[in-house]
């Protein structure tokens, strides 16, 4: 299944492994700060409508 | 009548409702999209007479590239409509997209660096293209660093919309370098509306898809960051308030 990459087999795997790994990271740490924020801004809403 | 209802979008609470129905498919399509044009260009397409097997980075570093210029055009854009209108979901959207932007220019930097090795004998060259991507990530990174470090929103976004304008002459020099600097060691574009000056065939359509791919991972991930973005400015100003009152 794997194509034969020839001599340049460590160069192109490690073009693809960087950017997969860039790629991923970026998706998840959006995933988790917006997890995050909506979070604290439910508690905040739930603050100020108690008090107000 | 069109444009009256598409301000409609600048209220946060309508962009979060739309995006709730939007971003669910879209984030599938941008998955389905890279997952074929990366398949496809990694296992079933042949070595380059030239290149060998390094030919299938292009399908990494071309939608990097091209992504990395256009989200500093899309910011740009929203940048604009900031300073004329007025509209905080503009500006935060701006905000959101940097990050995204400032990934697929390292991303473009490295894939590009790790195919110049074996192809130019070195990983770097001072060449305009290579040098304005470079310049082109510095103002993504100055661009994120003056929206941390300015507290008040607006001003804030009135800052980073003149930086935004400044960095687009970078964002352009670094799609046409290669047009009018032909000293380079940068190849000319991959894709052209020339149909002569494409690739061929065999790598143009998956690269296509993974160029499809990658602009609706952009599009997915600001419209998630935007949501996010919102949410942190309400609640800002509902501590602000408290904090007043």
């Amino acid at each position: 299944m794997m194509p034969d990459l020839g001599k340049y087999a460590e160069t192109v795997l490690s073009a693809y492994a960087v950017s997969l790994v860039l790629i991923v990271v970026l998706v998840l740490l959006s995933l988790r700060r917006g997890r995050k924020v909506k979070a604290e801004l439910e508690a905040v809403e739930k603050k100020v409508g108690k008090n107000g | 009548m069109t444009l009256n209802r598409l301000w409609a979008y600048a209220n946060p609470k309508t962009f979060i409702e739309t995006t709730d129905r939007v971003l669910p498919a879209v984030s599938v399509l941008a998955v389905l999209c890279l997952v074929t044009g990366l398949v496809w260009g990694f296992f079933f397409t042949p070595d380059d007479y030239r290149q060998g097997s390094t030919v299938k980075i292009i399908y990494i570093h071309v939608p990097s590239a091209l992504m990395a210029i256009n989200a500093w055009l899309m910011m740009l854009v929203t940048s604009l409509i900031w300073i004329v209108r007025r509209h905080h979901v503009s500006a935060l959207a701006a905000r959101a997209a940097a990050p995204v932007g400032m990934v697929m220019t390292v991303i473009a930097l490295l894939t590009g660096a790790i195919w110049g090795q074996p192809m130019w004998g070195t990983w770097w060259a001072w060449d305009p293209r290579l040098t304005s991507f470079l310049i082109l990530f510095l103002f993504y990174l100055g661009y994120i660093a003056l929206w941390e470090a300015i507290e008040n929103d607006d001003t804030a976004a009135d800052l980073t919309s003149i930086l935004c304008l400044v960095g687009s002459v970078f964002a352009l020099l670094s799609r046409y370098a290669v047009n009018f600097w032909n000293q380079g060691l940068h190849q000319g574009a991959s894709l052209s509306l020339d149909k002569e000056e494409n690739v061929a065939d065999v790598f143009y359509y998956p690269l296509l898809v993974a160029i499809a791919g990658f602009v609706l991972l952009f599009v997915a991930l600001v419209l998630l960051r935007t949501r996010t973005e919102i949410r942190a400015r309400r609640m800002r100003a509902l501590l602000a308030r408290e904090r007043m009152g």
